[in-house]
């Protein structure tokens, strides 16, 4: 959609503007790789290129004993956040569509405050409250407080991508299923929201990107993740550059991995012409 | 609600001395996101391929990046290992480096709420651009961008909502903000712990919530007719 709509913002180069385009995009490379030898001259002469800083790497022993263990952290976190915000942000969506007045408020209020609340707030809170409380072993409060304030805010966000994908529904699909006898929360189950997580399936990838993300979060409230693992191998080999550029490598090519699949995913639905 | 109150005695003033930094941090960051995410914008609608390349790979690689680690990256790479020194004052330099680092992450994301905002624009309009003699640049700014900029006026607005709350970041930075003081009066006042929490809290409430009324208000105030 949007490859063919930008193209038309310029013509179809004639002789001469091809000679211009192609001079400035010969200027825009020379400036880029003079950017790229700049950073990697600045970064040689720091020391930071240097084959002892990144050959850490090369051994088994960071890998098993730290990225691993502090990637699997993150993953779990991810994905027990995915499912918990997907279950809290059904029942507060649907509790946005309902026609109890009382509920409708409340998920209202819920969902609004928790999604213009920090997340990196609610962790504080929850971290040292939990830790306190007894209620979980208070070396494994940080991780429930990454889960409970990913759950609280992108189950807020989920909740809200439900009112409005059902919102967006043509009328016609809850008439006909109160035409059949369904009662209005049926027909809110079986047909309307089926229908709306379809349609609004690349923007529910696309937050699991932002949980993916937020979960490094948890680095800031000491969960051994995997910035945070990232952090003790750059202390302990005293490489903090290096550590950080393959941590944040990781979450690159992970998040990256999951846009991709939020785009094949939306042009599969928009190829399927339905709605 | 006696201890209540006597926390607004003790931590009154150092609230909202932290909350301001909040404030300003959102300030100079936004600005610099939309100055340099509209030039990411151009870059990436551009007929040159080399700008649009580097322009893609900006987005990709910063978007997909967690916040957390950029502002991590700035206090422990560039402060500690690179001994970058904006400023003599050292927590100014903290707060300098976390604007940085706010504006490179939110640049991107601003970049696709312009192209957003561009993909609203109906083809005739630059065709019409094209038709009296503008050029790329001229249509772009006179034609284009104007009206991309009214489209874009609720991802814009989703941005800066975003980074006001993203500011709370700037903890991973080492700078003196709200998140960090709210930390300290948990700890030593773990009795009043959730108010505390609801306190702060809804002091982000209640700068989100109205902004993000003002930005649907705007949106449809300022929507091109068509």
């Amino acid at each position: 959609m949007s490859a063919a709509k930008q193209s038309v913002l310029f013509d179809a180069p004639g002789p001469k503007a091809k000679r211009r385009i192609l001079l400035i995009n010969i200027l825009g490379v020379l400036a880029l790789l003079g950017l790229l030898v700049y950073l990697v001259l600045g970064l040689n002469s720091a020391g930071q290129l240097a084959p002892e800083k990144w050959n850490v790497f090369l051994k088994g022993g960071v890998w098993s004993n730290f990225i691993l263990p502090g990637l699997l952290k993150t993953l779990q976190a991810a994905a027990i956040s995915i499912v918990t915000s997907l279950i809290f942000g059904f029942i507060f969506g649907m509790g946005r569509l309902s026609h109890n007045k009382v509920i409708d408020w409340i998920s209202t209020i819920v969902v609004e405050f928790f999604r213009a609340v920090p997340v990196l707030l609610m962790m504080l809170f929850l971290w040292i409250m939990l830790a306190r409380s007894g209620w979980v072993e208070p070396q494994d409060s940080p991780f429930y407080a990454v889960v409970i304030g990913l759950t609280l805010y992108n189950g807020s966000v989920i909740a809200e991508l439900i009112r409005s994908g059902v919102h967006g529904l043509p009328r016609g699909q809850r008439e006909a299923g109160i035409a059949i006898g369904l009662t209005r929360s049926q027909s809110l189950r079986l047909i309307e929201i089926p229908q709306a997580l379809t349609a609004m399936l690349p923007a529910l990838i696309s937050q699991f990107i932002v949980i993916l993300k937020d979960s490094a979060l948890g680095y800031i409230i000491n969960f051994n993740e995997l910035l945070f693992n990232g952090k003790l191998v750059g202390t302990g080999n005293s490489n903090m550059f290096q550590s950080l550029v393959i941590v944040a490598a990781i979450f690159i090519i992970l998040n990256f991995a999951l846009s991709k699949l939020a785009s094949v995913v939306s042009s599969r639905l928009s190829s399927r012409g339905q709605l | 609600m006696q201890g209540y109150l006597s926390l607004w005695d003790e931590y009154g003033a150092r609230i909202m001395e932290s909350f301001w930094a909040n404030l300003q941090l959102t300030f100079w960051a936004f600005i610099a996101c939309a100055i340099l995410g509209t030039i990411l914008a151009i870059m990436r609608i551009s007929p040159i391929p080399s700008l649009r390349a580097f322009g893609t790979a900006y987005v990709n690689i910063f978007r997909n990046t967690p916040l957390t680690i950029i502002m991590t990256f700035g206090v422990l790479v560039l402060f500690g290992v690179f001994q970058l020194q904006l400023s003599d004052d050292f927590n100014f330099n903290f707060f300098q480096i976390a604007i940085i680092g706010l504006t490179i992450y939110h640049a991107a994301f601003f970049c696709e709420a312009i192209r957003s905002g561009v993909n609203t624009v109906p083809l005739g309009q630059a065709e019409a651009a094209r038709a009296i003699g503008l050029g790329f640049l001229p249509a772009a700014r006179l034609v284009i961008l104007p009206q991309a900029f009214r489209g874009a006026i609720v991802p814009m607005g989703n941005v800066l909502i975003a980074l006001i709350k993203n500011t709370t970041v700037a903890l991973a930075g080492s700078v003196a903000e709200i998140s960090g003081l709210m930390k300290t009066m948990i700890e030593y006042r773990a009795d009043q712990g959730i108010l505390i929490f609801l306190t702060i809290a809804l002091m982000f409430v209640v700068i989100v919530v109205p902004i993000g009324i003002l930005v649907t208000w705007l949106s449809k105030k300022l929507a091109v007719a068509r």
